[in-house]
């Protein structure tokens, strides 16, 4: 695969970040019928994790250092297989 | 008042605006100037995702599962995430390949194979259909439901319309029209329907507007916001169970449902569509894998407050929770906010059936149809001339077929069904794909058999666990099926299998669909082997970020550009096969003669060209019809394989067997060069030695003659002049028997005698040997030295005692004639033998030092001092050193003498004596 950069490692990370918010035990923390400001605590935590996985992934995507890991990938590829062959060549 | 007529005339004005925008976008992209090529359109088409089972089935859901519905759209937020490295890898892979489905995806991974792509075409149209359905039963029950305003419609006063009253038939063939129109436009599959994606990112806004509307209108108009709502519900005890998990199933409903929308949002083949054949630039998936989340996350916003609002309003009474979105404002008669849900809402139903519809016909006619009437058509299709008109026709047909379908569902058994527990359903048997799909990118051993067998068992599983059981909810099966199993056996209940209970529905197909289906993947694809088209793919589509260019396929083909030519006229039509051909002569730079054979470049092309109107498999089809089925079978790739690497072998033992002979000519040169050395020491040896052998025959001779030819010479004179000749005839012996000495020293011809002896009686016996020499020569006086601690050494006695003895001699020779001195020093040296045999004569020059131990050198000038040996004393003394594994050297200086050294190593030591040892043996054997 293209080297990504941190990006695509970031990317990861924030997947199993949202794996942990999202999936049972940690789920089980707020499955309470208890209310915080009138809202259920259970709808209160789910969206706001929510929005802020979406908000770092924006951050993450948007850096201008990802522009340079998107564009070792660009269409075309030619470039990528440029680049094995010089390594092919190197090795 | 909302009459009949207004809320069709807005709807027909709402999808007259949808054919306007869907023209609009086509026109542009004729022009060249597309209005979709933005990461904000391709983010809003991917919204399709929301159709009317999120609007209005979210918030059903949400009535009686608390945040249930949430795992639909938390679960495409986690591939999104993810989305950069694993669904630009599948949009890469596609464009590359030209791929224009799901069915086409999985067929080619897995060698272009037909089959594969049928199954997975049957597979989504079974699947997706109740989906469809579901759509037209959302639009028909909404607009029944907007049409009894102001009363509030329940269900059991829906009752059932005529199927020439029904909106929902309407829709379905308003939708065939669109799909017709912007989604058959062109034939070439694979050249986006921008104009229907227009229509679609326009739809999602509209949707999306609409649910914030109500939503808004619910939580702020009918209560005073978030809070208001949630602590009224609060109250009531039966609603607070809908604020925990308990309510939406438990965690394995909430694992279930989340891992099912992983896999719908990218295997769905509506979200294929948009996702990957759509896409109009890798780039956009950058801001589309948070914008998409972030509309999903609004639109899901004020589904819990809607929800909690309709059990509010309604407490009851037997309103369907599925339409509270649309009930709510007419209960409290704002019908602009009602027509508003409802344009929403059919905007929702829509966009899904076109895309969808249009995603299922390009199956169904480039997977299904097209291979089997090429393959196995009395029609002789595949020698008609032109075949766009056919494929469009089918295309089209398709198009009926799918939503009919739909259609026809719904009035079968859409009626007895939530919204939700369909979609499911649907969602479940698209999720069939995601194992062939995710392993086809990762795992390269992944064969067609195993594909096969997953996804064929993981369809059976699912038309047993869900579909025969939605049958059975229609009446068409005994509902004492679904409880006690088929004949009975409750081992085999749908619902619960082999006795697998406490998991819904959902969750409980989900886990035996997956079971079958990755189990079987992955086991037959260890257990069989990939032909060698699957294996090139296999390579293609795993490693696309390192070889983007054409797996390289092997055509021994005979067609010319110009049959190559007419193939693509008969599915694309001549104005785009011309296009194409000129594209490639522009980006290749070469001109194509029809009458040119068509070389793999051009096949390739072709083919390409042709898999995105006809789909991968189809096209390998037809180009090999060309090619007079002329491509090569594996056997005889394989065979052409077997030959190259056959090559390869042969070249390397060609390479191998050069570099040895390159090695013994290198030896044979250097044994040549001491060949030629040798030969070249013979001769020097023989001139010298004749030499050395005729000054004394000189004498001998010339003194013989005076004594012949002068009988009358005096005793005395007559004495002396023969005692010459025997002293000369002794030097001669002496020369002889040196040279032989040398000789078999040099040859290795000489028997030793080696033993381990004390050194100081063997140096004692040589001196008395001498003592005669000594005796003849009174003004030389002799020193001795010899320690009581000297090493035994492992010698031939004899040798070193003729070493002794020709070192001695010579110090006799060579020391001062008027006052000689000799000395013999022996002394252990770090354990050896050392002895030095010195004389005070005149020395050795430098010049001759070097020179002094080979044979015939002898110091000083031999042609004016008389010689004084036979000059191969020193050199048999070397050699018989070194034999011992001893060393002999000198110090000399010139006018005060010569001092002879040599060391033998004690017995034991390493080097020295066990190298003699071996060289004994050898010698006496």
């Amino acid at each position: 695969m293209v080297r990504q950069g941190l990006t695509g490692e970031r990317l990861i990370g924030l997947f199993l970040l949202a794996l942990l918010l999202f999936m049972p035990p940690l789920i089980g923390v707020f499955d309470k019928p208890d209310l915080v400001g009138g809202i259920p605590v259970l709808y209160l935590y789910l969206f706001i994790a929510w929005a802020a996985l979406i908000a770092l992934l924006a951050l993450i995507v948007e850096q201008p250092q990802s522009e340079e890991d998107l564009a070792q990938a660009e269409p075309g590829a030619m470039r990528d297989q440029e680049r094995d062959r010089t390594t092919g060549a190197e090795s | 008042m909302l009459t009949g007529l207004t809320i069709l005339t807005v709807s027909l004005l709402y999808l007259l605006l949808l054919f306007a925008i869907a023209y609009y976008g086509d026109r542009r992209a004729d022009q060249g100037r597309s209005i979709i090529a933005s990461p904000y359109v391709y983010a809003l088409s991917i919204a399709v995702y929301c159709t009317a089972w999120t609007y209005y089935g979210s918030v059903g859901r949400a009535a009686s599962a608390g945040v249930g519905f949430l795992p639909i759209y938390l679960g495409p937020t986690l591939t999104f995430i993810l989305g950069w490295l694993a669904i630009r890898k599948i949009i890469r892979i596609s464009k590359v390949n030209r791929i224009t489905s799901i069915a086409d995806f999985v067929a080619s991974r897995y060698g272009k194979s037909y089959y594969l792509g049928g199954l997975v075409t049957i597979i989504a149209v079974v699947g997706i259909i109740p989906y469809i359905s579901l759509q037209l039963k959302a639009i028909s029950t909404s607009f029944t439901v907007l049409l009894r305003y102001p009363a509030v419609a329940t269900p059991e006063n829906l009752g059932s319309t005529p199927i020439l009253q029904d909106t929902a038939l309407y829709v379905a063939l308003i939708m065939a029209a669109f799909a017709i129109l912007f989604g058959t436009r062109h034939i070439d599959a694979s050249e986006r329907h921008e104009g229907m994606v227009a229509a679609i990112a326009f739809e999602s806004v509209v949707k999306l507007i609409a649910f914030l509307v109500v939503g808004v209108f619910v939580t702020y108009g009918i209560f005073g916001g978030f809070g208001d709502v949630f602590s009224r519900a609060a109250a009531d005890p039966a609603f607070q169970k809908l604020f925990t998990l308990s309510a939406a199933g438990g965690y394995s409903d909430w694992i279930a449902i989340t891992l099912l929308s992983m896999a719908a949002i990218v295997v769905l083949p509506r979200q294929f569509q948009v996702l990957v054949v759509e896409n109009v630039d890798e780039r956009h998936v950058k801001k589309a894998i948070w914008l998409f989340p972030l509309y999903l996350l609004l639109i899901n916003l004020f589904v819990l407050p809607i929800a909690f609002g309709g059990l509010l309003v309604f407490p009851r009474d037997g309103v369907d929770p599925d339409f509270f979105v649309l009930t709510l404002p007419i209960a409290e008669h704002f019908e602009a906010i009602a027509v508003i849900v409802f344009i929403g809402g059919l905007s929702a139903a829509t966009g899904m059936i076109i895309v969808e519809t249009i995603a299922l016909a390009t199956m169904v006619s480039n997977d299904l149809v097209m291979p089997v009437l090429l393959r196995y058509g009395r029609l002789h299709l595949s020698e008609r001339a032109d075949l766009t008109g056919v494929l469009r026709a089918i295309r089209r047909g398709a198009i009926i077929f799918v939503i009919l379908l739909g259609y026809v569902y719904v009035r079968l058994i859409g009626e007895s069904y939530a919204l939700v527990s369909i979609g499911l359903m649907s969602f479940v048997a698209a999720a069939q794909f995601a194992p062939a799909i995710l392993g086809g990118i990762l795992w390269k051993g992944a064969t067609r058999l195993g594909a096969l067998a997953g996804l064929s068992a993981g369809f059976l599983v699912w038309v047993y666990t869900l579909l025969l059981p939605s049958f059975a909810g229609a009446g068409w099966l005994s509902q004492s099926f679904l409880q006690d199993g088929p004949w009975g056996l409750t081992l085999l209940s749908p619902y619960a299998l082999f006795g697998l209970e406490g998991l819904s529905p959902i969750a409980h197909a989900l886990f035996w669909t997956m079971v079958v289906n990755v189990g079987l993947y992955v086991a037959i694809s260890l257990a069989t082997t990939q032909s060698m088209i699957e294996r090139s793919q296999a390579v293609q589509f795993v490693d696309i970020f390192k070889h983007t260019s054409d797996g390289a396929r092997i055509w021994r083909g005979r067609a010319t550009i110009g049959d190559l030519r007419r193939l693509m006229n008969r599915f694309m039509g001549e104005g785009p096969t011309d296009q194409a051909l000129l594209r490639f002569e522009r980006e290749k730079g070469r001109r194509l003669d029809d009458s040119q054979a068509g070389d793999a470049e051009v096949v390739q092309y072709a083919e390409r060209q042709l898999a995105g109107t006809i789909g991968a498999a189809s096209a390998r089809i037809m180009i090999a019809s060309v090619l007079r089925e002329e491509m090569h079978d594996i056997d005889a790739v394989m065979q052409i394989l077997d030959e190259a690497s056959q090559l390869v072998v042969y070249s390397r033992q060609l390479e191998e067997k050069s570099k040895q002979l390159e090695a013994a000519t290198a030896e044979l040169r250097a044994a040549n060069e001491r060949l030629t050395e040798l030969d070249k020491m013979k001769d020097d040896f023989v001139s010298t030695v004749s030499h050395e052998f005729r000054t004394p025959l000189t004498s001998i001779r010339s003194f013989s003659e005076i004594v012949h030819d002068n009988p009358d010479l005096g005793i005395g004179q007559r004495n002396e002049f023969l005692n010459i000749i025997v002293q000369e005839s002794e030097r001669l012996t002496r020369l002889i028997n040196d040279i032989l000495d040398l000789a078999k020293m040099e040859a290795g011809k000489t028997a030793w005698h080696m033993r381990e002896i004390a050194p100081k009686r063997l140096i004692e016996t040589a001196l008395a040997a001498m003592a005669g020499l000594f005796a003849k020569n009174p003004n030389i006086r002799l020193e001795t030295d010899i320690a009581d601690d000297l090493p035994t050494v492992y010698v031939d006695p004899d040798r070193l005692t003729q070493v002794l003895v020709n070192l001695l001699s010579n110090a006799i020779k060579f020391c001062n004639r008027e006052d000689g001195l000799v000395t013999l020093v022996a002394r252990a040296e770090v354990g050896a033998l050392r002895v030095d045999v010195g004389d005070n004569g005149v020395g050795i020059a430098k010049q001759d030092s070097q020179k002094i131990f080979e044979r015939f050198q002898q110091a000083g000038d031999t042609l004016i001092d008389k010689p004084q040996g036979t000059g191969l004393g020193l050199p048999i003394c070397r050699h018989i050193l070194e034999r011992f594994g001893g060393e002999i050297w000198f110090k000399s200086e010139v006018g005060k003498g010569s001092t002879f050294s040599f060391r033998i190593p004690p017995v034991g030591y390493a080097g020295g004596i066990r190298g003699s040892r071996r060289a004994a043996g050898a010698d006496l054997g």
